[in-house]
């Protein structure tokens, strides 16, 4: 099949490409301003393929400044959008630790003991204490609190309703067309196959769809970014060797919560110092609220979801939501080496978008904005180059498209995020020094650190769990555990000292709970498996199997001999496993053992 | 070989995963956050509209449409999973799709619709949808599309047709048995059941099809007035249920069974 433009991914990076795209192929009377060179007669074929079962599910709630979508919405009003309210208030809260169990640096620990004893001074409320100022570059006043399944939907429904775009859900790309150097369209996945992919009943190969220009959108892990990351290689001095899991609850907030939408509140210091929370007020007493988890926090059991739930009950966050109760939930990887992770954004028909083209902002905290500006830069020098009638060429798309983006904000705020977070290489006290420092002095001042694949950093759990729990013990529950089939996260956290976690059913549920409850997870019959062990016999061998330990949705689970197994219906493609694997490949150093391929299914929630 | 002009009355409904509270609106009775709730056609419909493009591939010349009633921008969203699955020209009517409108006025609206269709032959026409809904469950609004188009060659709860000229449907009875019934030849009108079909895959060359008829007929849908006004609701609540969770994937059917009548004899 032929197109003139085919999008991998539908997010805010293609939402901002196919808004602006759709606004200049077409008159204002809907007739073709720019005629297809394959269809003649007709406008310009623009596909969107989109791997989730439908638009708008599976992406995350976010604060953003909203600079790029009120360019692109000049009117924009946000009692459009479901969910949306304008920023009103924002808070950072350094959350002290109510039960003990948190892994804190001796500093840390002197300056809680400082803080408690300063309590009334420092206005320290349920362990907490709000810090006096929101710096410039964390704010997003004037911006808005978004549900991104909602605003994915509504921008959706805009751009088809225009005619001059189709969106396609339920459709993962398998792999891209790479042929002559450059990319010739894409291939579908197969679908009627086994779990292998071997063709079972209904077997129906994955379509070809041929495009002069293949739009890559597929976020921090999708597979086709993947393919041309390898397949076209890096620039030089690029990676990506930082990342970080989200992890959220969207709830009905109860009748006793007093907080305004638009109320956003920032966290610190609590469940673990390396993780970070959010919490975030949507209309209608609702909330998104989660934490992050990132690839530099060095522990081997680090299950978000079990971390979470201690979040939520730390008082300065349970006080808010203490009688809620939980409408959705998910999670999601985001790409957290900012410009220094960004691939060749272009080449002989094909260009890069969004976060996965390295666009998020590591020192604002910021990828919706930038994910989106990026689209809009790449439709307007598409744009230019169709009404010039000059081809998709390396050497074009570099000064339609790359040369925009250089002179963008997002490439110079991107510049100035650039060495933000490398004090976190060296733990948390440095990071946060560093990342104060480059935002205070535009990105002149940083501390040093040199950011290291996840699989060089991870210790083992006898070395993060050392002084805690003996070797031997650990051993033993890891063995309990495999014998039943689970990971062993659970268990090691409760030895440690972290309290069981009173579920209730309504806001406190079980990690499966969660998935059905909330995520609503599902895996459509007739797709083979996307996650895939490329060396079992070395995951066997190894200690720690973070793989297992970090799934969001449980689908990886010990099996046979204690090797990694993976369960599809329970997979909502957060994509943590690959980069959350503990050992380097035999083939790529910067790779782990696992291979993460486009899937269909996942989350059935539009309201993450 | 008969050329049929089939017509599958079919809409949208919230994904059933959801979670569905009835709320209050000033129009009376809706589903809390109704238009935020990712929507599906109609599964009851979805087996006819299956089994539409079954019969009209098994019979060259034969064409399939689908008359949707649901609020255009739900109708849209539905329509970019649907209209990968089989090859149909929508017929797009503008209005409610929940489970409180009325199931006479929904019908009228869906017949004037269906005889609105340019070009359509009662004498070829053969009239399909749900005998149930996830929503609409009054099991009677197929029935009364009848009524008005005065097709009296009606079966309910279909799971199969055979079709030569005449027409050999496979109709449910009680006690988990099917009757053969012969229908000479159309119009005729089917609420399914489930059907034998498998889901169709997505397949994007139909879907570029379909998208041709769809987004026109989305631009031209007609409001449809279904809002049972004069219709008092006393009271609406959501069945009670009782759920465990168990995700076991080992067990022989004689242990589920054994499990699953504890489970209702403990309740």
């Amino acid at each position: 099949m032929d197109a003139d433009i085919v999008c991998v991914g539908f997010g805010p990076a293609s939402g901002g490409f196919l808004t602006t795209l759709s606004r200049g192929i077409l008159n204002p009377d809907g007739s073709p301003a720019i005629e297809s060179p394959t269809a003649p007669g007709l406008p310009l074929q623009v596909l969107c393929y989109e791997r989730a079962d439908d638009l708008g599910f599976g992406v995350s709630g976010v604060v953003t400044r909203a600079r790029g979508l009120r360019e692109s919405f000049p009117d924009l009003d946000s009692e459009q959008i479901p969910m949306a309210a304008a920023v009103k208030d924002e808070k950072i809260l350094y959350l002290l630790d109510p039960v003990g169990a948190s892994r804190r640096p001796a500093l840390m620990k002197a300056a809680d003991v400082a803080i408690r004893a300063l309590g009334g001074l420092l206005g320290v409320k349920d362990d907490a204490m709000e810090l006096p100022w929101t710096p410039d570059f964390l704010e997003k006043h004037g911006g808005l609190v978004l549900s991104m399944g909602q605003f994915n939907q509504w921008v959706s429904q805009q751009v088809m309703g225009s005619g001059a775009a189709q969106i396609w859900p339920g459709s993962p790309v398998g792999e891209a067309i790479v042929e002559d150097g450059g990319v010739a369209g894409v291939r579908l996945v197969d679908q009627g196959v086994t779990k292998d992919g071997k063709p079972a009943d209904g077997f129906m190969p994955g379509m070809e769809v041929r495009a002069a220009l293949t739009v890559v959108a597929d976020g921090p892990v999708g597979p086709i970014g993947q393919q041309l990351d390898k397949a076209f290689g890096m620039p030089d001095g690029h990676h990506t060797h930082d990342w970080a899991l989200g992890m959220k609850f969207v709830v009905d907030l109860p009748e006793t919560c007093d907080l305004e939408p638009g109320t956003v509140l920032h966290t610190l210091g609590y469940p673990e110092p390396e993780i970070f929370g959010f919490f975030y007020v949507h209309p209608n007493r609702v909330a998104s609220m989660g934490i992050f988890v990132p690839s530099w926090f060095d522990n081997p059991a680090r299950t978000a979801y079990r971390y979470l739930q201690h979040w939520m009950l730390h008082p300065a966050i349970w006080r808010h939501i203490k009688g809620g109760r939980l409408r959705s939930w998910g999670a999601k990887t985001l790409q957290e080496s900012g410009r220094r992770g960004e691939p060749r954004l272009s080449g002989k028909g094909f260009a890069r978008i969004g976060e996965g083209s390295g666009s998020t902002n590591v020192l604002t905290n910021s990828g919706v904005d930038e994910a989106w500006t990026t689209g809009v830069l790449l439709a307007e020098g598409v744009l230019e180059l169709l009404k010039n009638k000059q081809p998709f060429t390396a050497e074009n798309l570099d000064a339609a498209y790359v040369r925009r983006r250089r002179e963008s904000w997002v490439d110079k705020e991107g510049i100035i995020a650039e060495r933000a977070r490398d004090g976190f290489q060296r733990g948390i006290i440095p990071g946060m020094i560093g990342m104060m420092a480059a935002g205070l002095t535009k990105g002149l001042v940083a501390m040093p650190g040199k950011p290291m694949p996840p699989h060089r950093r991870v210790p083992s759990l006898e070395e993060y769990y050392r002084g805690r729990i003996p070797a031997a013990e650990i051993q033993s529950i890891v063995k309990e555990s495999n014998a039943k089939g689970i990971s062993a996260s659970a268990a090691l956290m409760e030895r440690a000292g972290w309290p069981a976690i009173p579920f209730d059913g309504e806001i406190l549920v079980s990690h499966q709970d969660a998935l059905l409850i909330g995520g609503k997870v599902q895996a459509p019959a007739g797709y083979s498996d996307h996650v895939e062990f490329l060396y079992p016999s070395d995951c066997e061998s190894c200690g720690s199997k973070i793989c297992i330990e970090m799934c969001s949705g449980q689908a990886i689970y010990p099996g046979e001999r204690g090797r990694p197994a993976f369960d599809r219906e329970k997979c909502i493609h957060c994509g943590a496993c690959l980069w959350n694997c503990a050992k380097a490949s035999p083939a790529d150093y910067e790779r782990g053992l696992i291979e993460f391929h486009a899937g269909a299914g996942g989350l059935h929630s539009a309201e993450n | 070989m008969p050329e049929y002009q089939i017509v599958v009355c079919g809409s949208v409904v919230p994904d059933p995963l959801q979670t569905l509270e009835p709320v209050s609106g000033p129009t009376g009775p809706a589903l809390k956050n109704e238009m935020m709730l990712p929507a599906w056609l109609d599964p009851w419909a979805g087996h006819a509209l299956y089994e539409a493009a079954n019969l009209a591939a098994k019979n060259p010349g034969s064409k399939v449409w689908l008359v949707a009633l649901g609020p255009k921008a739900k109708l849209q969203q539905a329509m970019m999973t649907l209209a990968q699955k089989v090859p149909f020209e929508l017929v797009a009517l503008d209005g409610s799709s929940s489970g409180f409108t009325d199931a006479a006025e929904t019908a009228a609206a869906l017949a004037e619709a269906i005889q609105a269709i340019p070009g359509i032959d009662r004498s070829r026409l053969l009239v399909f949808g749900g005998w149930e809904s996830a929503s609409r469950g009054a099991g009677a609004t197929m029935q009364i599309v009848g009524e008005i188009l005065g097709i009296t060659d009606q079966f309910q709860g279909v799971d199969g047709i055979e079709a030569d000229g005449s027409l050999k449907i496979l109709e449910r009875i009680e006690g988990g048995r099917h009757q053969v019934s012969v229908c000479e030849a159309p119009p005729a009108l089917l609420g399914w059941a489930t059907g034998n079909l498998p889901e169709p895959r997505n397949n994007p060359q139909v879907g570029m099809a379909n998208m041709r008829t769809i987004m026109p007929a989305l631009q031209k849908a007609k409001p449809a007035k279904v809002a049972a006004e004069g219709v008092n609701f006393l009271s609406v609540s959501l069945p009670k249920q009782a759920r465990d969770t168990k995700i076991v994937k080992d067990l022989s059917p004689d242990q589920i069974a054994t499990e699953i009548a504890d489970w209702i004899t403990n309740k």
